[in-house]
């Protein structure tokens, strides 16, 4: 489609708002979030949401036509994320399916893959996850020890990996695996699309301090994939991995093109500064209004920096590795967040209203994860290594596993 | 910094550094004694040919900006001068022209004021605040009396950027019908003029009386009560403010940076210890962060969206805080050399302290903030 032929962001941003208060529901004023509770109802109701943005014609609004989606540009994206605030939306597809796995799938994956997997993720049918992180790996991902074996045309894949986000929901994950072990450690890679109800494959949810059990970790015993199942090249496994990364610290910091909606999803339970003080009546207190103050500034920060940065990537004028600048500033400010709620709830953290938490026992138990911010899609001791090496042009710190064939690679005592 | 500059605005930016390079560098700085003069009218009147005190004036006021974005312009500047510790009264000057451009049409008519201070032949200065007090503009002690044709100002003013250089005031002051401002001459008669220490080596302040001053009821900009001119020349400061303090992050980091590629210890660089690459990581993570909400508010002044003044207050809340914690963690990491009166950080530092402490600190911002969300 040539630019001429585009319509413009003001008309697709009426035409979606006439379609929105037609054809969406209104936003309920939210219960708290569940906390440990099965949540299939709000998996459930995301798929019907995507299905009805479809039918409408504004789902997948920065995907290419081809592959399902409308082919508009970030301008019409963030028209339709405004005018959309207020209404039921289905964020929880948000990340990691579009905005990592289907935003890989369209840089890295074969004509096949990005048809299928793609466009059946816009039409609200399927829902992606990855399957990166291993049990013994930290932020080491190139050191992968999930194998997979040729096969006669295919592939026998056995393993383990953790940490994958809502993989209970999701229909096909993006597994990194390795496949040759007598090259260094990051061209011996190659990613697959894995089915999560593919037989050898065992999943558990993983509990968590605050309850939530949105992570899992999954085994694969022989588990049998065709070589339509190679996301980009065999054994080039680290270029898609690479390029998953970026979308995972573009999405996390708010500068992904691929998402629709506004806020968390009603599955993360947060609880911000201004709701433990608003559950409290207000204050005149200037300690605690100064809090919140800090508060929304630096909500305010992380918006305009996000604005920014994402610019200044799409136009070239910083590198792709400027995403780490939007991942760090993100982690810190969800901590400032959780450091907030909970001098803001003060004595109210100790004990609950009756037996339930209440707004001063949910910030304290948003404390407990008051790191999660900071861990999950890479650490931030990570994004400030690619700062610090790729922007600032710092040398690499050394690495005893580099050059070396992974099976002569030490992994432990 | 705006992310791409067009080409006049490249040459309003290459004009300034070209005017600074030549007759400011930071070693007229540090040799600086007490009571030396920081700047020449000469010199802003050069400035003020290169637009310094145009760029949020309308043409038909005699003003002008290179973009057609007059506060992002000012903004640009204030980046150029924060960079290069200028001296003169860029934020005072255009201020008061805040102000006055605001009230033009809803009052006495400053026409021929606004005119010659973007000429350069005349400088103002906002007296707002108070002895012994904190930022409160809405609240001031200094009274206008009605008075037969006028009125009468009595009280001081302290604070009041390059007092003892300006010819006139724009003095804040309370009368029966809420806060209401005049332009006052430095010239009349009961006013007076005590220079006041300044931290900054190239920043002048005064403490100004006023005994019994009588002014005409020509001097008041705008009607008593109207808040909104007060907001618009807060507005105004706080975007100059940041602005600069993004400079002076920028230009301080660099010079850091390059320390740490240019210093060895146990034989390797600096750069090369992950214990001080993360610090320099969360640096410019912050870096990034200061430029980001400044370029908001400034946007957002520009185009008086109905976000402005949180957006300020975001940006002087964030910008005023991070400053100087990045300017004592590059301090830290050029050793002891960085408390040295010879190395350029402190000329920095002490720009940073300043501009975080006038015109509402991080924490009067963030008070702010929750008004404006009627928390």
């Amino acid at each position: 489609m040539t630019e001429s032929t585009i319509e413009s962001v003001e008309s697709f941003r009426l035409r979606a708002r006439a379609w929105l208060a037609e054809s969406m529901p209104r936003r309920a004023d939210e219960d708290p979030p569940p906390m440990t509770d099965d949540d299939t109802a709000d998996w459930e109701r995301a798929r019907e949401l995507q299905r009805m943005l479809h039918a409408g014609g504004f789902a997948g609004i920065c995907f290419p036509r081809e592959y399902g989606g409308l082919g508009l540009t970030r301008a019409h994206q963030q028209a339709f994320t405004e005018e959309s605030d207020g209404y039921e939306m289905p964020l929880v597809l948000n990340v990691p399916t579009f905005a990592i796995c289907a935003a890989t799938l369209l840089d890295e994956g074969s004509e096949e893959q990005k048809r299928e997997r793609i466009g059946a993720a816009v039409r609200g049918e399927e829902v992606l996850c990855q399957f990166l992180s291993e049990p013994r790996g930290g932020s080491d991902l190139a050191g992968v020890t999930t194998r997979a074996e040729r096969d006669g045309d295919g592939w026998v894949l056995n393993g383990a990996k953790t940490w994958s986000t809502s993989a209970y929901a999701a229909d096909w994950g993006l597994c990194l695996a390795r496949t040759d072990w007598d090259v260094p450690k990051h061209r011996g890679l190659t990613m697959f699309l894995v089915h999560t109800r593919a037989p050898g494959v065992t999943m558990n949810r993983i509990r968590m301090v605050n309850g939530v059990r949105e992570f899992c970790e999954e085994f694969f015993d022989d588990v049998r994939l065709p070589a339509s199942a190679v996301v980009g090249e065999v054994n080039g496994g680290w270029a898609v991995a690479s390029r998953q990364m970026f979308h995972e610290r573009n999405a996390v910091g708010g500068g992904s093109p691929y998402v629709s909606g506004r806020g968390h999803p009603r599955t993360v339970p947060k609880v911000t500064p201004l709701e433990v003080l608003r559950a409290s009546g207000g204050s005149a207190d200037p300690r605690i209004r100064e809090m919140a103050g800090e508060y929304l500034a630096a909500r305010a920060v992380e918006q305009a920096t996000t604005d920014r940065v994402s610019r200044a990537i799409g136009t070239g004028v910083l590198p792709p590795a400027a995403a780490s600048l939007l991942r760090l500033l993100h982690a810190e400010g969800a901590q400032l967040s959780d450091d907030l709620a909970l001098a803001i709830a003060g004595a109210n953290a100790a004990t609950g209203t009756g037996a339930e938490p209440g707004a001063g026992g949910r910030a304290a138990i948003g404390y407990l994860m008051r790191q999660s911010a900071s861990l999950g899609g890479g650490s931030t001791e990570m994004a400030r290594n690619v700062i610090s090496e790729r922007m600032l042009g710092m040398p690499r710190e050394p690495a005893p596993d580099h050059d070396v064939p992974f099976k002569q690679v030490r992994r432990g005592r | 910094m705006e992310l791409e500059l067009s080409p006049d605005q490249k040459l309003f930016q290459k004009s300034a550094r070209g005017l600074l390079d030549r007759e400011h560098s930071l070693d007229r700085v540090r040799a600086l004694e007490d009571g030396d003069p920081r700047w020449s009218r000469e010199w802003w009147r050069k400035g003020a040919e290169l637009g310094w005190a145009a760029s949020i004036v309308p043409e038909d006021l005699g003003g002008g900006s290179v973009s057609g974005a007059g506060v992002r312009d000012l903004a640009l500047l204030a980046e150029e001068l924060g960079a290069g510790l200028a001296p003169g009264p860029l934020l005072p000057v255009n201020v008061v022209l805040a102000g006055l451009v605001e009230a033009h049409g809803a009052g006495p008519d400053h026409t021929g004021e606004i005119e010659a201070l973007v000429a350069g032949e005349s400088v103002a200065s906002w007296a707002v605040y108070e002895p012994g007090r904190e930022w409160a503009p809405a609240a001031p002690g200094l009274t206008a009396t009605p008075a037969p044709g006028g009125f009468v100002l009595d009280g001081v003013k302290d604070r009041v950027e390059d007092a003892g250089a300006a010819d006139l005031l724009l003095v804040t002051a309370g009368t029966g019908e809420g806060v209401a401002q005049f332009l006052v001459p430095a010239s009349a008669a009961g006013v007076s003029v005590a220079p006041q220490w300044s931290l900054d080596l190239t920043r002048s302040f005064g403490e100004v009386r006023f005994a019994g001053v009588e002014v005409t009821g020509d001097a008041l900009v705008g009607a008593p009560g109207d808040e909104r001119i007060i907001e618009r020349q807060l507005q105004i400061a706080v975007v100059v403010q940041c602005a600069e303090l993004c400079a002076v992050l920028d230009r301080a980091f660099a010079m850091t940076t390059q320390w740490a590629f240019d210093r060895y210890s146990f034989g390797r660089p600096l750069a090369s210890y992950q214990a001080l690459k993360h610090r320099f990581a969360d640096m410019r993570t912050w870096l990034e962060a200061c430029h980001g909400v400044t370029q908001g508010a400034a946007a957002a002044v520009q185009d008086r969206a109905p976000d402005a003044a949180e957006l300020v207050s975001a940006a002087k809340s964030y910008v005023g805080d991070r400053a100087p914690v990045v300017l004592q963690d590059c301090v830290q990491l050029h050793g002891g050399i960085g408390v040295t009166w010879e190395h350029d950080l402190h000329l920095l530092l002490r720009r940073a302290v300043l501009d975080q402490a006038l015109y509402g600190t991080p924490r009067d911002h963030r008070l702010r903030l929750a008004d404006l969300a009627s928390l």
